[in-house]
């Protein structure tokens, strides 16, 4: 439960939910004459261009990153809590350039219904934040292609391929 | 003033901004200012194998010739920095010009934020100008 001396906070993190939500209903406005790739294909990119930026300025602080973990470590913990107040519950990766992100109760998955209701709508609300993935390693000099899987609202996970080469 | 030659470098090495001093030689500097990319390169790839090193985002003095001393700084997002000085300029010291590669970085930072500007294009803001035209003045 949220108390009166966080509202201050509070108003802050829900104007982003807001934007988000906005942004997915816009994306999905052109109705029958989009599909869903398309809008989905908005979503990401938006996110990419986001990303992209936010990168350049929050890693203007920290040390240089020493190798491809690091930096999936730093998109674990300090971009998650930048970005959605908690860090990522669990990384996995196989050391060949594939890495798992597991969040148990992602930000913009936890204001819908838990379970399975909406699960044909969780992609709309996930290609924002792949994007956004996508853009910071970017920017960060990996090229890789971010993708979402959810089974069971609000839990979802980010799967992160790099394209070496 | 504070430098000859202030140069933003981009992922594949291409200039994004190059500013040289009035009345000096224009392409030795940008000659100097590229030969120090490949110290810059040299100094990121010898921080990755020996441990315990400092990640700093600065790199300190690349290399000096009688006539000019080339320092230079790299970001997380492989961007690079060039400040070149005049060798006989000695009042400047090592924190001032750490100094003025922050400053450097606020102001590229500001330059990727704006939505405006894409990624790898030249920088043409009159802001980033001013800006540079401050920090060579030492304002």
């Amino acid at each position: 439960a949220e108390t009166g001396g966080r509202a201050g906070v509070m108003a802050e993190e829900a104007i982003f939910d807001f934007i988000h939500m906005e942004a997915v209903s816009y994306a999905f406005q052109g109705g029958e004459k989009m599909s869903e790739d398309e809008a989905i294909s908005k979503l990401e990119h938006m996110g990419f261009a986001t990303g992209y930026r936010l990168v350049e300025r929050l890693t203007r602080e920290s040390g240089r990153y020493k190798d491809e973990l690091d930096i999936m470590k730093y998109i674990c913990k300090d971009l998650w809590v930048t970005v959605y107040k908690k860090q990522i519950d669990n990384l996995r990766t196989n050391h060949q350039g594939v890495y798992v992100l597991h969040d148990n109760r992602f930000r913009f998955l936890s204001r819908m219904a838990a379970g399975k209701q909406y699960l044909q709508y969780a992609p709309r609300y996930l290609a924002f934040t792949c994007g956004l993935v996508r853009g910071c390693l970017a920017n960060l000099g990996v090229t890789c292609v971010v993708t979402a899987e959810v089974t069971q609202l609000p839990a979802c996970k980010f799967q992160i391929q790099v394209q070496r080469g | 003033t504070m430098a000859v030659c202030v140069a933003v470098i981009g992922k594949e090495n291409s200039p994004l901004y190059v500013w040289v001093g009035s009345g000096r030689e224009e392409l030795h500097l940008h000659y100097l200012a590229h030969t120090g990319l490949d110290v810059i390169q040299e100094k990121v790839a010898a921080v990755n194998k020996t441990p315990g090193d400092t990640r700093e985002l600065y790199l300190g003095l690349l290399y000096a010739s009688e006539e000019y001393k080339v320092f230079g700084y790299t970001t997380n997002t492989r961007i690079k920095f060039v400040i070149i000085t005049d060798a006989a300029n000695t009042t400047l010291r090592d924190n001032e010009i750490r100094m003025m590669f922050r400053r450097l970085h606020n102001m590229y930072t500001n330059v990727v934020c704006n939505p405006f500007y894409i990624p790898g294009e030249q920088i043409t803001s009159r802001e980033f100008d001013q800006g540079v035209g401050a920090l060579v003045a030492g304002n």
